[in-house]
């Protein structure tokens, strides 16, 4: 019990990210915060990538001339950091397009939060 | 030389024709509209040939910017994916064509980022189609969904509510998808299908794994709207643009029904998904709960897009239960009604974008017996598009339900076989009380009709509708000529 | 044996394309009424005469056959005139003359709006009619006799009105409801048995269906073809469709729609179940219970109806039955009796109602209490009802004595004295509910009444045509055309005998 606590404590940090944004999602009532939510969601998704790539006594994966390039154990693996590179950037622009259609109802409704939002929607 | 990328061209074509309209649009209002229906027809051409190439001499496997999988992506043109590319092009031809109009009195000033978003999504589509690789198809998976954001909250202030929640459900698909690829890329180091595929052939399917591939699979079915992941879907479909539902409704469910078969039928070994782990009949339960459901709440709608949009939840139920009956009947209804759901739903939603550019009312209530005389042919169209969603020969939607019936017999799956009857009732249920609206009068009103406008004048609104109630016909009969020389050659291995 | 020799013949195909090609004609000529009739006609007799030309080969024991294209793998549209299919095109196609001329009459006398689409959604009908007769597997019939649904659908609402827009609705539920289990039964044959051509004799015999099996699947195709024959409980459409204008009743739901349900009905008893299967698994006994208590309700409640078109329609309810349960005796006389029957019924009852609606084109009357004394006036029609009536009761020398004589004559040889009081009480029915009508008409003096002269000959000469083909028949069953032989051949190839 201890060792899956200790061996695995980064991933059970990361479920609890998970759990936490999507708590935000699913719970809160005001817009920005579920944006807020679903961004401590994908965060922790990014998290779990990076978690995974991690070796013990290994390092970043920049060629250090004091480490031969064949010895690859040396190095964490570079692909998901590269990946995630990617998902960052998808995020960043998920997050743009939230915020742009958030400006556009609170013009029109003055509201972001969801019951209100419902009621002057009728 | 072009040859060798033929793979790679559906994808380039629609993202430069999304780059080249905003700066081409200076010339002229009918520019991005010229551009957006080029590309597509293009594409549609270029696939035409690849589809004929790839049955006659098998598929093709491009290595993006020449670094070999599996540590580059490659994109895969076989049977299923040049199918669905070529059935996406050819949509887009129609919808765009149409939408001349529509887009630009809906959306005055703004057909320019109209049409390149619409350009992006469908770019992403082919790429979706196309990779053969999971971690490139969620970059895919996002574009389309972020152009389809664009494309679906860009009208009333309504719309970007309804889209604040696509955006939510999406994003935490997509989320979902991109945490199962994270956990199978943890289990076997690969991102590359064909490559997790012979790797897994070797190593089983850990329970690791298995997790992994449910997260895909929950990602997805969020994005297909498979019941009970659909709740996004009416509102966005209801409240967006007419053009961007007409687009949206028959591709975006139909590309995420195909990741479900790239996965479940290709990624993993068709045996393992049908016999030994419960993906296939978890889908088909699902698929059947969501055609009764999303038929009765059809018929329970008053406005004309929200009953097509409850419609589609219950379509995409069927191609949920062929998928899920994992076997060769069902694997054929399941994309053939692809096939025909897109045609249907395209030339339905365009019948109620033109009822909107006649400057009338989606209220079903609303719809009166003068609209045989001034749009006959709209009322036509939607009375073919109906008859085909009812399932009534000689239609293409009654064949697809013929084999997804006789792949439901073969099971001895009773109970979707009476799903099946059932709902064709409950969709006659809603589609003829429009139908019976179109061209009967109310109430003893046997009165002199008020002399008509003929609103059915412009031939880019008509002819493309015209077009697909005609298409639903030919391929209704000519549907052995789809099964075989198109489907049957992509059934997976093992069927 | 007695399999028909099948050769390669476009005729079938040009039989249903007949009265396709004149739908597009009739909708061009809608400015231009005599044409648009014109047209009808043309296409009518063009019909018959395409039909004719198949006879002397059903005859013969030749059926002409054409495969058109695939329609699922393996399953082709595929069109065979084979001896039952002529019989009930031919009833149907030359019906369909008399009935063009009639609608015109009609039509016209009583200024109905929308004829154009009444006389395509017509010809519409009689091409899938004619499409069920000449099927030659499960899934063309099945096609057709949906493309039978639609095509009615709007004859149904002609009149727009709320009554005749529920009647539609009514209907479409039914209708359509039994298709889709129709449907269901016909992917069950296929993956049962890797074929659906219908079969003299059965096809399901090969099958390895256990009995109970092929009882769920006798009851979804019963379903399926019952709607459509009226069976009880399956009957309520046929009187609510009533409101349609009365061309449309006689020739649809006497002849062609219901008369499609019980040609389904012979065609799933002798082709795919076959009377051995039958007898096997019992299944004849669930057809002669609803059938039987089909004809015994529907009589008494015609009865009660003082409606007119109501009491023929619920009569026609029992007539229907009457087929079913001559299949249901799984004998030579009596699928001869069945045969004859649709025949018969489809000539007398056609008069009836054509009867019915020249009245209420002359004198818009519809109920049965309002006929005191019209006989006087109108000598011809009523003159016609009279027959149409005594032959549905049976009595000789009319064409329903024949048939019900063979009906008779095959519960004997079954053993079936049931069945054989069923059709006699039946007979005593019939001529209760209608010999009052002619009784009024012509004894019950009512001076009002005799004002009105006859009704327009366009009215009145088809329907003395079919009363005296009713005469005809009953005297020479092989006169003018060989009904009779025909039905020979019919129950020989069910039965599986060798020709006599």
């Amino acid at each position: 019990m201890i060792e899956l606590i200790d061996d695995y404590y980064a991933y059970w940090f990361c479920f609890l990210l998970l759990t936490i944004g999507l708590y935000g999602v699913i719970v809160k009532r005001n817009l920005v915060k579920k944006v807020i939510g679903l961004s401590i969601f994908q965060s922790a998704i990014i998290l779990f990538f990076i978690i995974a790539a991690y070796k013990d006594n290994s390092t970043v994966p920049i060629l250090d001339p004091r480490i031969e390039v064949t010895n690859a154990d040396a190095y964490i693996n570079p692909l998901p950091h590269t990946l995630m590179l990617t998902a960052i950037v998808v995020g960043v622009a998920t997050l743009g397009v939230a915020f742009a259609l958030l400006i556009r109802i609170y013009g029109k409704y003055a509201t972001l939060d969801e019951d209100t939002l419902m009621e002057r929607m009728k | 030389m072009i040859l060798g990328h033929l793979a790679v061209l559906s994808i380039v074509f629609f993202f430069f024709g999304a780059l080249i309209i905003p700066l081409v649009s200076r010339l002229g209002g009918w520019v991005p509209h010229a551009v957006a229906v080029a590309t597509s027809a293009i594409v549609f051409v270029i696939n035409a040939t690849n589809l004929g190439y790839v049955l006659s001499q098998g598929t093709i496997r491009y290595a993006l910017g020449g670094w070999q999988p599996p540590i580059g992506i490659e994109l895969v043109l076989d049977p299923l994916s040049s199918f669905f590319v070529l059935l996406l092009a050819g949509i887009a031809v129609v919808v765009l064509w149409h939408s001349r109009y529509p887009a630009a009195a809906e959306l005055p000033g703004r057909t320019a980022p109209f049409y390149s978003a619409t350009l992006l999504m469908l770019g992403a589509f082919s790429g979706i189609v196309l990779t053969g690789d999971l971690f490139n198809l969620y970059v895919f998976l996002e574009i389309a969904a972020l152009a389809g954001y664009a494309l679906l909250g860009g009208g009333s202030a309504r719309a970007a509510v309804a889209t604040f929640r696509y955006l939510i459900f999406g994003t935490v698909g997509a989320s979902f998808y991109l945490l199962g690829v994270g956990l199978i890329y943890l289990g076997t180091g690969t991102l590359n299908m064909a490559d997790l595929s012979a790797i897994m052939a070797v190593t089983g399917v850990e329970p690791l794994l298995v997790i992994g591939f449910v997260f895909i699979i929950t990602g997805v079915g969020l994005k297909m709207a498979l019941f009970p992941l659909h709740l996004w879907l009416p509102d966005v479909y209801a409240s967006a643009v007419s053009s961007s539902t007409a687009l949206i409704a028959p591709l975006g469910t139909k590309v995420a029904a195909y990741i479900l078969i790239r996965i479940l039928y290709f990624v993993l070994n068709p045996d393992l998904s049908r016999f030994q782990l419960p993906f296939t009949q978890v889908l088909g339960i699902l698929g059947a709960a969501g055609i009764i459901w999303g038929s009765i709440m059809a018929i329970a709608q008053k406005d004309m897009k929200r009953m097509l949009a409850y419609s589609s939840v219950a379509q995409i139920g069927y191609i949920a239960l062929g998928i899920g009956l994992g076997n060769t009947y069902g694997f054929i209804g399941a994309v053939l009604h692809t096939l025909n759901h897109a045609c249907m739903k395209a030339c339905l939603f365009l019948v109620s974008g033109n009822l909107m550019a006649a400057g009338r009312s989606q209220s079903i209530d609303e719809l009166d017996h003068s609209l045989r005389k001034s749009m006959p042919w709209t009322s036509l169209s939607f009375t073919i598009a109906a008859l085909s969603m009812i399932g009534l020969p000689p239609t293409a939607g009654f064949f697809s339900k013929w084999y997804l019936l006789l792949g439901s017999i073969e099971n001895s799956a009773w109970i979707y076989v009476l799903v099946i009857v059932a709902s064709s009732l409950l969709n006659a249920v809603y589609f003829f009380r429009v139908i019976e609206r179109l061209y009967l009068p109310r109430g003893e009103a046997a009165t002199e009709e008020a002399p008509v406008v003929v609103a059915d004048n412009r031939l880019s609104l008509v002819a493309p509708v015209v077009f697909l109630a005609v298409l639903l016909v030919v391929l209704g009969l000519g549907n052995v000529v789809v099964v075989r020389q198109l489907i049957q050659p992509m059934l997976p291995a093992g069927f | 044996m007695n399999v028909p020799q099948v050769y390669a013949s476009s005729a079938p195909l040009w039989a249903v394309l007949a009265s396709l090609f004149a739908v597009p004609a009739i909708l061009a000529c809608t400015r231009v009424p005599n044409l648009r009739e014109a047209c009808t006609l043309i296409a009518a007799v063009a019909k018959l005469a395409i039909v004719l030309t198949l006879v002397p080969d059903a005859l013969n024991g030749r059926a002409a056959a054409i495969e058109l294209l695939e329609i699922s793998p393996g399953i082709s549209l595929a069109l065979k005139a084979d001896a039952l299919g002529v019989f009930f095109a031919l009833i149907a196609s030359a019906l369909w003359i008399v009935t063009s001329v009639y609608s015109i009459g009609y039509m016209r006398g009583n200024g109905e709006k929308k004829q154009t689409r009444f006389y395509a959604s017509f010809a519409l009908s009689l091409a899938s009619t004619i499409g069920i007769a000449f099927s030659a597997n499960l899934l063309t019939f099945l096609l057709f006799y949906e493309l039978l649904t639609l095509a009615t659908y709007p004859l149904v609402v002609h009149k727009e009105s709320p009554a005749a827009v529920r009647a539609g609705r009514m209907y479409l539920a039914y209708a359509l409801t039994a298709g889709l289990v129709f449907l269901a039964g016909t992917g069950w044959v296929y993956m049962a048995t890797g074929t659906l051509d219908f079969k003299a004799g059965g096809m399901l015999a090969s099958s390895g269906l256990d009995a109970n099996s092929l009882r769920v699947l006798f009851c979804l195709f019963m379903v399926g073809v019952g709607v459509k024959s009226g069976i009880m409980p399956l009957h309520s459409w046929l009187p609510a469709a009533m409101v349609a204008p009365t061309p449309v009743s006689a020739l649809l739901h006497a002849v062609a729609v219901v008369k499609s349900g019980v040609f389904g009905i012979l065609r799933v008893v002798g082709f795919i179940f076959g009377p051995e299967l039958m007898a096997l698994a019992r299944l004849d006994l669930i057809l002669a219970i609803f059938c039987g208590s089909t004809i015994l309700l529907a009589s008494l409640i015609a009865l009660r109806q003082d409606n007119l078109k109501r009491r023929l329609a619920y009569s026609t309810v029992g007539h229907l039955s009457y087929i079913g349960l001559g299949a249901a005796l799984l004998t030579t006389t009596g699928f001869m009796g069945s045969t004859l029957h649709l025949a018969a019924h489809a000539l007398m009852k056609i008069t009836l109602f054509f009867c019915a609606g020249a009245i209420y084109v002359h004198t818009h009357k519809t109920e049965i209490s309002q006929l005191d004394g019209l006989g006087r006036a109108m000598p011809w029609t009523f003159g016609a009802f009279g027959i149409g009536a005594l032959g549905l009761a049976g009595l000789p020398p009319l064409n329903g004595f024949v048939s019900k004589f063979y009906l008779c004559l095959g519960a004997l040889d079954a053993g079936q004295t049931t069945i054989l009081a069923i059709y006699l009480i039946s007979g005593l029915l019939n001529a209760s509910y209608f010999f009052p009508i002619v009784v009024r008409a012509f004894l019950i003096r009512d001076l009002k009444n005799e004002k009105y002269g006859e009704a327009s000959v366009w009215v009145v000469a088809p329907l003395c045509l079919t009363a005296a083909l009713a005469v005809a028949f009953g005297i020479f069953p092989d006169l003018i055309a060989p009904i009779f032989t025909l039905a020979e051949i019919i129950a020989a190839e069910i039965m599986q005998l060798a020709p006599s």
